[in-house]
């Protein structure tokens, strides 16, 4: 809808409105008073009211614009003119045929969106009515939330949520500061602080505020929820003071204020104009595989469809050009009907042929489909397995529509920080100048307090020493953006400052930021508070120092630093910055920057996540300058990021270095176990990170993503400063297309996993310069496919120092590539939405740092290792079961209509149905559609444990398998095998005999039955024998459909329909099973045409089994217990997945793999027995996790657990 | 994973059905059990097979062509002109008895009752004895709704318009005295056809229903008048009505004529003799090349000769018992050795 909103409001400004009209700002009279004159004159603009309107009808539109909506879709469009034509022309069967299943789909649908439609009105007056306060000629008046308008000033008190967009004018607070949570909207629960601008903040009664005149002039409104440029004129005495207005003076509608008695506020923006409202627009909607092989049968089946119709109609005219097979005697024609036009009578014809093969496309397809979608989601919602207990969240499903994509993921993406990791920050060790301080002394085991035994490894530092190094605690104490909470209600990250005595918390949308606060506060200096801009700490002395916080110049990814300028009690001003080291030592002109940096990398080995620390003395005339430059830049209206980016690069110069810091933020729970298994699904597995190659690096070795073997590819900027960048990629992929070479002849060196496999670790500037596109002349152009050539044959590909958008590019690229692989980007922070909307699958992380990438993904989930069971359980089996649907769906359609199709031609192409009209309409409603529902949704063709202790599996599906062509010629031929069996059987049968023993003769109903009864049941039963998975239910309802079609069938041959005005199925069906010859040749015809998909699964079963099957086998073997003592690895058959060799070969049917490797399975096999007394191979699930970060932080950890 | 007494809210319910855990059963199409499965079917489609055979087999069958369009045949004089009533006769001699209860069919090929439009010609509420759609019978009998004089018909309807309308009279030449063979016309039509699903109007006499209305076109008689023997066999419960109303199936049919009286004579069948049917010849087929013929057939607890059925389940079982072979040689082949 919100789609639907914004084109629409695109549409308007550009064709109605006229470019001219378009303002890029707004002007907004604070209490509608008008400005001064003399002032510039503005033009008083129309704002929409506040009114939010999320649903999409009204009462009155409801039909037809539901109904537009509905028949937009082409299948629907399709049945309907289906339908139509059924209306118009004299055809074969009656319009109830068609027109009830969709009169059935479209009705449920609509009462479906109907209801959601009212949910949502229902949600809109509860919003739109409530009442709000709004200062009116100096009282507070009450008002409807729908009717406030730019420009009113509003009262909003503790725990109100904001109506709509605000600028804040003053608060209860003295420094004109509140707090405010944004949970609902971005799901970031820290307390946020908001600002009013100097000159109203003293303005906080309601008489007072009524006496501000003041203009604001604002940009128009615009989705991002954290940028907002605008400018406040005040007129105090006829001279206009302009301040600049940033986001954070712009309270959001949907934030909730907190810890602040009231506030007073300006109406920005309204309605449907809110940040909020805004940011509602629908993802655009990611199809998966399944379904694009789905439409690609379906134009297969209209291809098919349209020439039956156009051979039936050819053969008729053939047929009819003798007139007395034309209009015999006994089948004269009407006058009208002679008259007709040749042209005329062939076209109605073909029309009427479409109509009477139309079935073969069943509306009832596109249902089944997306209830197995619905409904099946909910087995991840249900999931108790990836419920997380720590953050009592479960699974979501975003869109069900995705389902099965899940199991065809071949690219993994994923985030380092707080996917990988646990970000859950643990402040580790500082370094000053070369002298390294630990918190916590590991002696023997004990830990010691960390003030006390503060550890330094350099014992003597000289006095300069010693103030440097009081400098850098200092630096860290103040240059953050932490917050203090008091009191225990904040959900979310809670760190007590002295634990047991009172009950303060660090609150920072940083976790790093608290991990360092927190560790100063070990080794002695504790940050206290923030007030009236006064920052205290406390230092070792139990003294405490006061700051005055002059300015922050926050933190950006691009910078990759952050600063603030303070000014000691003594005068003095500094301003400490602090920065990844690439950011830091380039602008660096003293200090021991060696030292420094042999640490940081040292640390940056070992996987911690290391921050420089160094500052720079302002004198009094420097911060002058430095204020009047950062002032211009925040009262720009225009390019005020770039303008405020080029001040704080002028400001953040000449650093004198400190120290460094050491920050390790612990891998996430079973996180080196996932991986495993997904590259033992065949998946690669991509790490993109923002962080710096070492730190990345080594969390890579430890969640297994590079093994000890693992070749490592470089391809960074330290390389190509050496060698040109062309020369590196020729150089890399000739080492590993050697490698390969060698390796696609010998295919067991692959299976035992001994060969070298590579890692490739690029950094974003090299990446960069990889993706430029290509200078003409140069064959650089080409860059980009050595560069995948050379990622395709790695196993593990780190990407390192990546901005949000390069992590999009990178899946794009792969995207891209002309294997056009799926792709699956996971990730926590919103510096992961870009990647998580770019790839086919989206997940997000219910991590620590916010809700934008839950909110953006397709799936969210809690925990990274949760992705194991996520792709190779649920993915698993919602392929296969879709892709089961799918191809069953089509086979029985095939069934029915061929029969009808092959009926033509002994009707004289007349279109006579060979089935009833009942049977026709309630086919795919309701005889045949259950069962396969309820496969699509409960079918397990092997146990969940062995599907999640065997990845191999996942190999089975890959790439589509179920769905290709093949498989899907072998459904159709099936299909049309088993209708030539039905229909020449009972051709046969009925060819000019009786069958029953009083020597009375049927007719063309009682033979469309006897097909109509062999198709019902031997679709059915071609189901059942598929089901591997038979639970209660599923005898339910494959029983219950057959039971039902045959009580059906004899109450509606029972009866004479006073409605109906015929009666052709009187007693049809009864007839026929009173007679023997239609018992036997029932059986018969189900036995035949079930009979060669029988032998088909016998004879590949035992030749060519997949590992599935063989698993399965196994399985049987071992009754069920097989995940117990079995080592599956051996049942495995020799690798076929890997992408080198994909397509290639001479294989018809890729998932099967060669039959003279069989040979080596089974002698594997057989032995098999005797494993089971061994340790199960795959059990690494738990010794594994903390294999590397043992020895470091044993003692560390239990502190910071919250 | 350790389930902790602190239940969420949030918690997903842990139940066998949300987490995918149903008691089930997990049969596979497996060698071991499909090759026994084969051979039990295929031995037990056989011995069907055998039944059905043998059966078909003794069933006899005696079928003679009347069209008449070689010049030898006795009907070809009927074929050539369009005199209405036509006579011919036809000849022929059982050796056997002919095992009763035989049943007398008429037999037409290349005739298409199962045409759409022609299926669709008819007014189920005029059958069903409505007086309201005598007077206006359904547009879907067009073009034999009305007459050329506007005159609704009753029955309307291709269907009703195209009867059969050839008859046949059975005898028996005994030591040279001729004996009419009883045929019995009751019960060759469907119980329910008779009995429910085709009414009379209500109306005595039932001539006076068909006030107003004309008889079909090609009708030598009003469908009150079908039987002049049998009063209850008249309008549209007529037996060789409904015997016509109910469309075959396909192009090549048998239609039941009558039934041979099991009576006297003829207690077990018709003996062997001499017979003649005398035919009165009405029904045109030649136009579009079809055939007529009268087919005396027996019936046994499977219905009329079909030898189809028993060589499906021949053939059907001996596939059966072949693929067993064939899986088990594969499965031998390459499952044995591993299985010891």
């Amino acid at each position: 809808m919100g789609m639907d909103f914004s084109t629409l409001r695109t549409l308007i400004s550009r064709y109605c409105v006229g470019e001219e009209n378009w303002v890029d700002s707004r002007t907004i009279y604070i209490g509608h008073k008008e400005p001064p004159p003399g002032t510039e004159a503005f033009i008083q603009q129309r704002f929409p009211d506040n009114r939010i309107v999320s649903s999409k009808y009204t009462f009155w539109n409801f039909i037809p614009k539901n109904m537009f909506e509905q028949f937009r879709r082409v299948a629907n469009f399709y049945f309907l003119i289906i339908f139509l034509v059924q209306l118009i022309i004299d055809t074969p069967t009656s319009p109830v045929t068609s027109g009830l299943p969709l009169f059935f789909v479209i009705t449920v649908t609509a009462i479906k969106q109907g209801y959601e439609d009212w949910l949502r009105h229902k949600a809109d007056n509860a919003v739109n009515q409530c009442s709000v306060h709004v200062v009116h000629h100096g009282k507070v008046v009450r008002k409807q939330s729908r009717k406030l308008r730019v420009g009113d000033v509003v009262l909003v008190k503790e725990d109100e949520t904001f109506p709509c967009d605000l600028i804040l004018l003053s608060s209860s607070r003295d420094d004109g500061t509140c707090f405010v949570t944004t949970a609902s909207l971005d799901g970031e629960s820290s307390h946020k602080t908001y600002y009013a601008v100097q000159e109203t903040k003293a303005y906080n009664t309601e008489k007072e505020v009524d006496t501000i005149h003041a203009t604001i002039e604002c940009e128009q409104p615009q989705p991002d929820l954290y940028k907002f440029v605008g400018r406040i004129n005040i007129y105090m005495t006829n001279e206009p003071v302009a301040r600049p207005l940033g986001s954070e003076n712009l309270l959001l509608r949907g934030a909730t204020l907190k810890n602040t008695e009231y506030i007073y506020a300006v109406v920005i923006y309204t309605g449907m104009e809110t940040k909020m409202a805004l940011n509602y627009q629908s993802k655009s909607q990611k199809r998966s595989a399944v379904e694009k092989s789905m439409n690609a049968y379906l134009v297969v089946y209209l291809c098919i469809l349209i020439s039956k119709a156009l051979i039936n109609t050819a053969l008729k005219y053939v047929w009819q050009s003798d007139p007395n097979k034309d209009e015999p005697f006994y089948n004269q024609k009407t006058e009208v009907e002679r008259q007709r036009h040749v042209l005329i009578r062939a076209f109605t014809d073909f029309l009427a042929f479409m109509v009477l093969f139309n079935y073969i496309i069943p509306v009832s397809m596109y249902v089944t489909v997306e209830m197995q979608k619905f409904l099946g989601s909910y087995f991840i919602m249900w999931d108790d397995e990836m419920f997380d207990e720590e953050l009592g969240e479960r699974a979501v499903v975003n869109t069900s529509d995705l389902n099965e994509e899940l199991g065809q993921v071949e690219y993994v993406f994923t985030d380092k920080t707080g996917t990988l990791t646990e970000n859950n920050m643990e402040f580790i060790e500082c370094c000053v100048d070369g002298h390294v301080y630990v918190p916590h002394a590991i002696c023997n085991g004990q830990v010691m307090p960390g003030a006390a035994g503060m550890d330094m490894i350099d014992s003597s530092p000289g006095p300069a020493a010693r103030e440097h190094e009081e400098l850098f605690f200092r630096a860290l104490c103040l240059c953050h953006t932490v917050q203090v909470k008091e009191e225990d209600t904040v959900d979310g990250i809670k760190h007590g400052i002295h634990q047991g005595k009172s009950t303060s918390f660090y609150i920072s949308s940083s976790p790093d930021e608290v991990a360092l606060v927190e560790g100063m506060k070990r080794l002695g200096f504790t940050y206290l508070r923030l007030k009236d801009g006064q920052m205290e700490i406390l230092n070792r002395e139990d003294e405490v120092e006061k700051f005055e916080l002059l300015e922050v110049l926050t933190f950006d990814s691009v910078r990759r630093r952050m600063s603030v300028i303070v000014k000691a009690s003594t005068g003095e001003v500094y301003l400490f910055c602090k920065g990844a080291d690439s950011s830091i030592f380039p602008r660096v002109i003293s200090g021991k920057v060696d030292q420094v940096r042999a640490r940081v990398e040292q640390n940056a080995v070992e996987g911690l996540r290391t921050l420089c620390v160094a500052y720079r003395s302002l004198s009094p005339e420097q911060y002058e300058e430095v204020f009047q430059l950062l002032n211009r830049a925040k009262l720009a209206l225009q390019d005020r990021d770039k303008q405020l980016a080029e001040a704080y690069d002028l400001i953040e110069k000449d650093l004198i270095l400190l120290g460094a810091t050491a920050v390790e933020d612990r891998l996430q729970e079973k996180a080196a176990d996932t991986i495993e298994s997904l590259h033992k699904a065949g998946i690669k597995v991509w790490v993109l990170t923002g962080d710096k190659m070492e730190t990345a690096a080594a969390t890579c070795y430890a969640s297994k993503l590079f093994h000890r073997n693992t070749q490592i590819l470089e391809l960074t900027t330290k390389r190509t400063e050496e060698q040109s960048l062309h020369d590196v990629l020729f150089e890399l992929s000739r080492t590993v297309l050697r490698q390969h070479g060698g390796m696609t002849r010998d295919t067991f060196s692959e299976l035992s996993g001994d060969c070298t496999d590579y890692g490739l670790i690029i950094d974003g500037a090299t990446l960069s310069a990889v993706m430029r596109p290509g200078q003409e002349g140069s064959n650089s152009g080409n860059y980009k496919e050595k560069f995948l050539e050379i990622c395709r044959n790695c196993s593990a590909v780190l990407c390192c120092r990546m901005a949000p958008l390069q992590k999009a590019q990178i899946v794009k690229l792969i995207k891209a590539s002309e294997e056009h692989p799926i792709t699956l980007a996971i990730g926590d922070g919103a510096n992961d939405v870009s990647m998580i909307l770019e790839a086919h699958v989206g997940i997000g992380i219910m991590g620590k740092e916010g809700r934008q990438a839950v909110r953006n993904s397709d799936y969210a989930i809690p925990k990274f290792k949760h992705l194991k069971k996520m792709l190779l359980v649920h993915g698993h089996y919602y392929y296969i079961r879709i892709s089961e649907l799918v191809q069953y769906f089509f086979y029985k359609n095939v069934c029915f209509i061929f029969p009808q199709f092959l009926y033509q031609f002994f009707c004289g192409f007349s279109q006579q149905p060979l089935y009833d009209t009942a049977y026709l309409t309630l086919y795919n409603i309701s005889f045949t559609s259950l069962p396969i529902l309820l496969y699509s949704l409960i079918e397990q063709h092997i146990n969940m444990d062995i599907l999640k202790k065997d990845p191999c599996l996942y190999r089975d599906i890959a790439k589509n398998s179920l769905l290709r062509w093949p498989t899907f010629i072998y459904w159709t031929v099936l299909g049309v095998y088993d209708a030539i069996v039905m229909f020449f059987g009972a051709y046969f049968l009925f060819d000019n005999t009786t069958f029953t023993s009083n020597g009375q003769m049927f007719g063309n109903w009682t033979f469309g039955t006897l097909v109509f009864t062999v198709l019902v049941f031997t679709v059915t039963f071609k189901l059942a024998l598929d089901t591997h998975y038979w639970t209660w239910i599923n005898h339910f309802v494959i029983w219950g459909s057959l039971i039902f079609f045959v009580v059906f069938s004899l109450l509606w041959g029972g009866i004479i329909w006073p409605f109906l005005n015929y009666q052709r199925m009187y007693y049809v069906f009864m007839q026929m099973l009173s007679s023997g010859p239609a018992w036997l040749s029932i059986i018969l015809l189900i036995t035949a045409s079930l009979l060669p998909d029988v032998v088909k699964k016998v004879i590949w079963r035992t030749l060519w089994p997949t590992t599935t099957e063989r698993i399965q086998n196994a399985d049987k073997l071992y009754k069920g217990q097989l995940s117990e003592f079995t080592p599956l690895a051996s049942l495995h058959a020799p690798s076929k997945g890997s992408s080198h060799r994909r397509g290639s070969e001479n294989q018809r049917n890729p998932r099967r793999s060669e039959p003279f490797t069989k040979k080596v399975m089974f002698t594997r096999w057989q032995k098999a027995p005797d494993y089971c007394t061994f340790t199960p191979l795959l059990r690494f699930a738990d010794s594994s996790r903390h294999s590397r970060q043992g020895y470091n932080y044993s003692g560390a950890g239990p502190e910071t657990s919250v | 994973m350790v389930k902790q007494e602190s239940e969420s809210a949030n918690r997903p319910d842990n139940t066998a059905f949300t987490q995918q855990r149903l008691p089930a059963w997990q049969p596979i199409l497996s060698a071991g059990i499909v090759i026994p499965g084969f051979v039990l079917i295929g031995l037990a489609f056989i011995g069907i097979g055998v039944a059905l055979l043998v059966t078909s087999r003794s069933i006899q069958v005696l079928e003679l062509d009347y069209t008449g369009d070689s010049n030898g045949s006795p009907c070809s004089s009927c074929s050539q002109s369009v005199i209405a009533n036509c006579k011919c006769s036809l000849n022929f001699t059982l050796t056997t008895l002919f095992q009763g209860p035989v049943f007398f069919y008429y037999g037409l090929s290349n005739y298409f009752q199962n045409y759409r439009r022609y299926g669709a010609s008819k007014d189920d509420n005029q059958l069903y004895g409505d007086l309201s759609s005598f007077t206006s019978p359904s547009s879907s009998c067009s073009p034999y709704n009305y007459d050329s004089s506007k005159k609704p018909i009753v029955p309307c309807g291709s269907i009703a318009n195209s009867m059969f309308n050839d008859t046949f009279t059975l005898t028996r030449t005994v030591n040279g005295t001729t004996n009419n063979v009883t045929l019995d016309g009751k019960g060759i039509a469907w119980w329910t056809d008779y009995n429910i699903k085709y009414r009379n109007p209500s109306v005595t006499p039932l001539k006076n229903a068909f006030n107003g209305t004309v008889k079909p076109i090609n009708w030598a008689k009003p469908a009150y008048e079908l039987d002049a023997s049998d009063p209850s066999n008249n309008g549209f419960v007529n037996q060789d009505f409904l015997v016509w109303m109910r469309r075959a199936a396909l192009p090549n049919f048998r239609k039941l004529y009558r039934r041979i009286d099991a009576s006297g004579d003829y207690q077990k069948g018709l003996p062997a003799g001499n017979y003649t049917i005398d035919i009165t010849y009405n029904y045109p087929v030649r136009a579009f090349n079809g055939a007529k013929k009268i087919v005396f057939s027996n019936v046994s607890w499977m219905g009329g000769s079909n030898e189809f059925l028993g060589i499906a389940y021949l053939v059907i079982g001996s596939l059966c018992v072949v693929m067993s072979v064939v899986m088990l040689i594969v499965y031998a082949k390459f499952k044995f050795p591993d299985e010891e």
